[in-house]
């Protein structure tokens, strides 16, 4: 019995299970490569890397579970980067408040793309590439120069191990109490990704809305004929991913201490982040993935780019491998097209 | 009697309702600051519609591939690959050269939709990527001739009968593409594909063909307007695609062609192309900072949808 509902669990989450599977393989092989692999330093500074494109990637994906695309998710990550890169200084209870002014930033500008998909009616695409405009423009209003202020212990902790974190906030005896060993080396950005996904995604998920955002992307209207709350649901996930995009712009900022309004960067950003959301096993027609699978998504592209440093590739042949690795990765998807037995089924 | 637009109107006659908008309030604007109206002189427009060709050859393709409910985001590389590879070569080969570049990738990306159906999202933004690499492994290690030809040269920048060429180009792609879809089968074929491709399959369309041949037409568009932009310029450089993709989209949309396929008429696109470029340079008249034009262009790009664009309900 058990190993049945195993069975059924993998065969129906193959995209997910593929993605850990390689991400594992990359990152171990990785790991066995680097010459100081598996150490403290080296999982802190990938970390590190990831965590922005980490969190756009799940911004990315609740759009998408709708069956739509969100192309504003980098823009909104440059805005509260910009904000958060204002904000993050002063006393302690200034440096929160203006986290939670960041946070709530890139909230409300999800919620104003959700009210415009749903009340205006217009093509999640289409409208999230005006809105995405319009937070680039706001973006730039806040920071015409790059730049920032960012409290400097803030961003020492946050962006080391567990220990640092420890040692500069003096909690813990310094990080030395017996209880916190076992975690000191785990670094602190890969604990928040995590907390966010737990506490935030796993919660949404679980939720009457979050089940709707689903049965919205496989047929919206049997979704509406069993009376779910579809607006609340679309407006819920637009918002959902304005906080995660938020979330990735906040931690930039403390990471590089400034921010940057930068347009290439964002189109970067939103552009990484849709192939990362379909590396994670996240269906573009909507309906089936989620938000952890897009997590794993955006590691195994961070990964990929990791190996450049440690092989001795031609610097001016990395983009082009990038390109053919991502390229290859997508049409994997296309297995699905040999083992459809009735033609029609290809067509939507 | 009273005035009626058919909905499948009402995009084109607000847009270009709105472009006149935009021309008396730029008008207004340099007459109360300087005394002129620069926007109202031919010679002027004519100026700022050749620097729109670029955009309005990139939009005109785009417009097939979306009108199938796909979407080409290669268009930056394909354009910049297009200019880069043709000035390489150099000399009588340099068009065609272009042009075979963007006949590759359009065939390219279009197996990889019709056969291995993946989602064009995705497809076509792993061959930009990929398409990038190629040029910077291309022009990293050493600098090859990046000089536009002479022909590339006129077709940019000259003119013909006093009209600037790039426009007579913009204006026999435009003919070429209005005539193929309404006049020609594969043009049908295209709105039925985009339609419904089940039913458009069952009636005997070959749409693995047809989604083909937009995507190739489209990828053909960026490869023509990469050698125009190489000629204005009078040379290719890297990124030099990145400024059409967005606007190409919004232009397309403007113009009343539904993002998801099988509505929408190609003078809509001709005027959204209009409208986008003349906004865009009444801001710069304005000495709008880039800041506030970002703002701008997203308001009105929501604004306008909000009049016209909006979908059906869902009941069922």
């Amino acid at each position: 019995m058990q190993m049945v509902s195993l069975k059924r669990g993998v065969s129906q989450n193959m995209g997910f299970a593929t993605a850990v599977l390689l991400l594992l393989a990359l990152y171990l092989t990785y790991n066995m490569m680097h010459p100081r692999g598996f150490s403290s330093a080296v999982a802190i500074q990938n970390s590190n890397e990831t965590v922005a494109i980490a969190f756009v990637a799940m911004a990315q994906t609740l759009p998408v579970l709708l069956g739509g695309l969100d192309l504003s998710v980098g823009a909104v990550m440059t805005l509260t980067n910009c904000v958060a890169s204002l904000l993050l200084n002063g006393s302690p209870a200034q440096i929160l408040l203006g986290m939670g002014l960041t946070l709530l930033t890139g909230t409300m500008f999800g919620l104003m793309n959700g009210l415009i998909v749903v009340y205006g009616r217009i093509q999640p695409i289409i409208a999230t590439l005006a809105t995405g405009a319009i937070a680039m423009g706001l973006a730039l209003l806040i920071r015409p120069e790059p730049g920032g202020n960012v409290d400097g212990d803030l961003g020492w902790a946050l962006t080391n191990s567990v220990w640092d974190l420890a040692d500069t906030y003096g909690f813990a005896d310094g990080g030395d109490a017996w209880w916190l060993r076992p975690f000191a080396d785990i670094p602190v950005p890969f604990l928040l990704v995590l907390f966010v996904a737990i506490f935030v995604w796993l919660p949404f998920r679980r939720s009457v809305t979050g089940r709707t955002v689903y049965a919205i992307g496989s047929a919206e209207g049997a979704a509406y004929m069993s009376g779910l709350p579809i607006n609340r649901a679309k407006i819920a996930a637009f918002t959902l991913g304005g906080f995660f995009a938020a979330c990735g712009g906040l931690y930039l900022a403390i990471q590089t201490s400034s921010g940057n309004a930068d347009i290439q960067q964002a189109g970067a950003y939103t552009l990484n982040s849709i192939a990362a959301v379909v590396l994670g096993g996240t269906s573009l027609l909507g309906g089936t993935g989620g938000a952890i699978g897009s997590l794993i998504g955006a590691m195994i592209l961070r990964v990929i780019s990791f190996y450049f440093r440690i092989l001795d590739i031609d610097p001016l042949l990395q983009p082009l491998i990038e390109g053919l690795v991502l390229l290859t990765a997508v049409s994997f998807g296309a297995f699905r097209t040999l083992r459809v037995k009735n033609q029609l089924d290809l067509f939507r | 009697m009273r005035m009626s637009i058919s909905i499948e109107n009402r995009p084109i006659v607000i847009a270009s309702l709105f472009i006149v908008v935009i021309l008396i309030a730029g008008t207004a604007y340099t007459l109360s600051t300087t005394g002129t109206a620069p926007l109202l002189s031919a010679n002027y427009l004519l100026q700022q519609l050749q620097t729109g060709s670029f955009l309005g050859i990139c939009a005109a393709g785009m417009m097939m591939v979306i009108l199938l409910g796909h979407i080409d985001l290669s268009i930056p590389w394909t354009l910049t690959a297009a200019a880069m590879t043709a000035t390489a070569v150099g000399g009588d080969l340099a068009l065609p050269t272009a042009l075979a570049v963007g006949l590759a990738v359009g065939l390219l990306n279009g197996f990889g939709v019709a056969y291995l159906r993946i989602p064009s999202m995705i497809f076509t933004l792993g061959v930009d990527t990929v398409l990038r690499g190629l040029m910077v492994a291309q022009t990293g290690g050493f600098a090859p001739q990046d000089k536009a030809t002479p022909l590339m040269l006129f077709l940019a920048k000259d003119k013909i009968l006093g009209i600037p060429a790039a426009i007579v180009v913009w204006a026999a792609v435009s003919l070429i593409i209005m005539l193929v879809l309404t006049r020609t089968g594969f043009g049908r074929s295209i709105y039925a594909t985009g339609s419904r491709e089940r039913a458009a399959y069952l009636s005997g369309i070959r749409t693995r063909s047809v989604i083909i041949g937009a995507f190739v037409v489209s990828s053909l568009c960026a490869a023509i307007a990469g050698v125009l932009l190489a000629g204005y310029s009078a040379k290719a450089y890297q990124g030099m695609g990145n400024a059409f993709l967005l606007p190409a989209i919004a232009a397309v949309v403007l113009g009343g062609t539904h993002i998801l396929g099988g509505k929408g008429r190609y003078i809509g696109t001709l005027i959204g192309v209009i409208l986008i470029v003349l906004l865009n340079s009444v801001l710069s008249i304005m000495q709008m900072p880039e800041a506030g034009r970002q703002i701008i262009y997203g308001s009105v790009i929501i604004g306008m949808l909000l009049v016209y664009g909006r979908n059906q309900r869902i009941t069922s």
